[in-house]
């Protein structure tokens, strides 16, 4: 058993870290509060781009020459996948589930034996992922610097996702991210945004007649590189809301697991002082009656 | 019958501006300025660099954009901007920094003529607020 000592050191130390992850647990609840709310002001730009696009795409009279953007290559062999992931750990399990979610999505990949390319945005992603995945990496993008999502960040990821698409170096892609439900409920997504699914396109939309100026395919052309840069500047902030929610509530359940601890290793403690009490006293008292 | 209609104005952080009592909006769109009045046809285009000028009852309102898109539909119209300012706000030493941006990428050899036309645009208007 251990000694008095070792126990009251033992106390100690995991009351200091459970005073880390208390602070930890209030700053991660400050900054979910302002990411939760970039996340809610982010959302009607990115709902009307996504409206225009499907009333645009909708629109269009001459199939055969729509955007490859939109259409796509015509192939489905090369797979690029965005991974968004966090910097920083200590959240639980929200990197480890988009990671889960993604590499489901790689297996599936291997098996129909198309090549898979993959770009990591957040440290945590590549950490994860190098592993196994190291040889399909292409570039691994990190936005350490930044303090706030900013749109100008998601732009350069879209740009490079564009160049190398009219490299033609893939033909799919897909980005992986945390969707924000709650604090506690953080749900991984998948979404393909090269060719662009119109898996929500609503009826009413396809009878206005829109005049265009200058001509849709011109339009389409600019507007559809843009909605790239504007699905993964969601993307982002749906995911920093999410990182801190996972935060927060990772330290919370730290901070609780830290005072059941301290409450057991008290008990113990005043067991053990007890103990030796009682053991010095029996030892004066028949020491006495040997006398 | 109200000749007011709806305008919205959205960037990618926010929701910029929301107004519903607008009689007019002139925008500078891609093939030059356009006025919007209640029951217009719907449109979609592009902004250029330049002024939009928002008339309603409560006055007049001009902000600064630098780039957007403008939809027109069922008397909303909804403008999506990567750049605007409020021209009430916009001190010199921001349009300075616009306009040597814009100078600097003017001057790059490697741009295409679309961007060449955009960016001179640009320069234009931030001279004249200048």
């Amino acid at each position: 058993m251990a000694t008095l000592d070792d126990l009251k050191k033992r106390i100690a130390s995991v009351k200091s870290t459970q005073k880390i992850t208390k602070a930890m647990k209030m700053v991660a609840a400050a900054k979910l509060r302002r990411a939760q709310e970039n996340a809610e002001k982010g959302r009607p730009y990115c709902e009307k781009m996504n409206n225009i696009i499907l009333n645009l795409s909708s629109g269009i009279s001459d199939k055969e020459n729509t955007p490859k953007l939109l259409s796509g290559t015509g192939e489905e062999k090369v797979h690029l996948c965005i991974v968004l992931t966090s910097d920083r750990g200590l959240c639980g399990g929200f990197n480890s589930n988009i990671i889960k979610k993604a590499k489901a999505y790689f297996k599936k990949i291997s098996e129909e034996e198309k090549t898979l390319k993959i770009i990591t945005v957040g440290s945590k992603g590549y950490d994860q992922l190098k592993r196994v995945y190291k040889d399909n990496i292409v570039e691994k993008i990190s936005f350490k610097d930044s303090k706030t999502i900013n749109y100008l960040d998601a732009e350069k990821v879209g740009k490079l996702i564009i160049e190398n698409f009219e490299k033609k170096e893939f033909d799919i892609c897909t980005i992986f991210y945390n969707k924000f439900k709650n604090v506690i409920t953080q749900i991984p997504q998948e979404q393909q945004i090269i060719p662009l699914k119109n898996s929500e396109a609503d009826g009413n939309s396809s009878d206005d007649n829109y005049e265009f100026e200058p001509d849709e395919d011109e339009i389409l052309s600019i507007l559809l590189p843009k909605n790239i840069s504007t699905q993964i500047f969601k993307a982002m902030l749906e995911n920093s809301a999410s990182e801190q929610g996972s935060r927060m509530s990772a330290m919370d359940s730290a901070t609780r697991n830290a005072g059941e601890m301290v409450d057991k290793l008290t008990i113990e403690y005043n067991r053990s002082r007890q103990a030796a009490i009682t053991k010095e006293l029996i030892e004066i008292i028949s020491g006495a009656e040997s006398l | 019958m109200s000749e007011e209609f709806k305008i919205e104005i959205v960037n990618p952080e926010k929701s910029f501006l929301s107004k519903e009592d607008v009689t007019e909006v002139v925008v500078p769109a891609f093939e030059g300025e356009m006025g919007i009045l209640k029951d217009h046809i719907s449109i979609i285009s592009f902004l250029k660099p330049g002024i939009i000028k928002i008339f309603s009852k409560s006055g007049e309102e001009h902000y600064y954009v630098g780039d957007g898109i403008v939809e027109f539909k069922n008397n909303n119209l909804s403008v999506l901007t990567s750049s605007i300012f409020d021209i009430k706000d916009f001190d010199k030493d921001k349009i300075n920094e616009l306009l040597q941006q814009a100078e600097a990428h003017s001057s790059n050899s490697e741009i295409t003529d679309q961007d060449k036309y955009l960016v001179d645009q640009k320069i234009d208007v931030l001279k004249t607020l200048n």
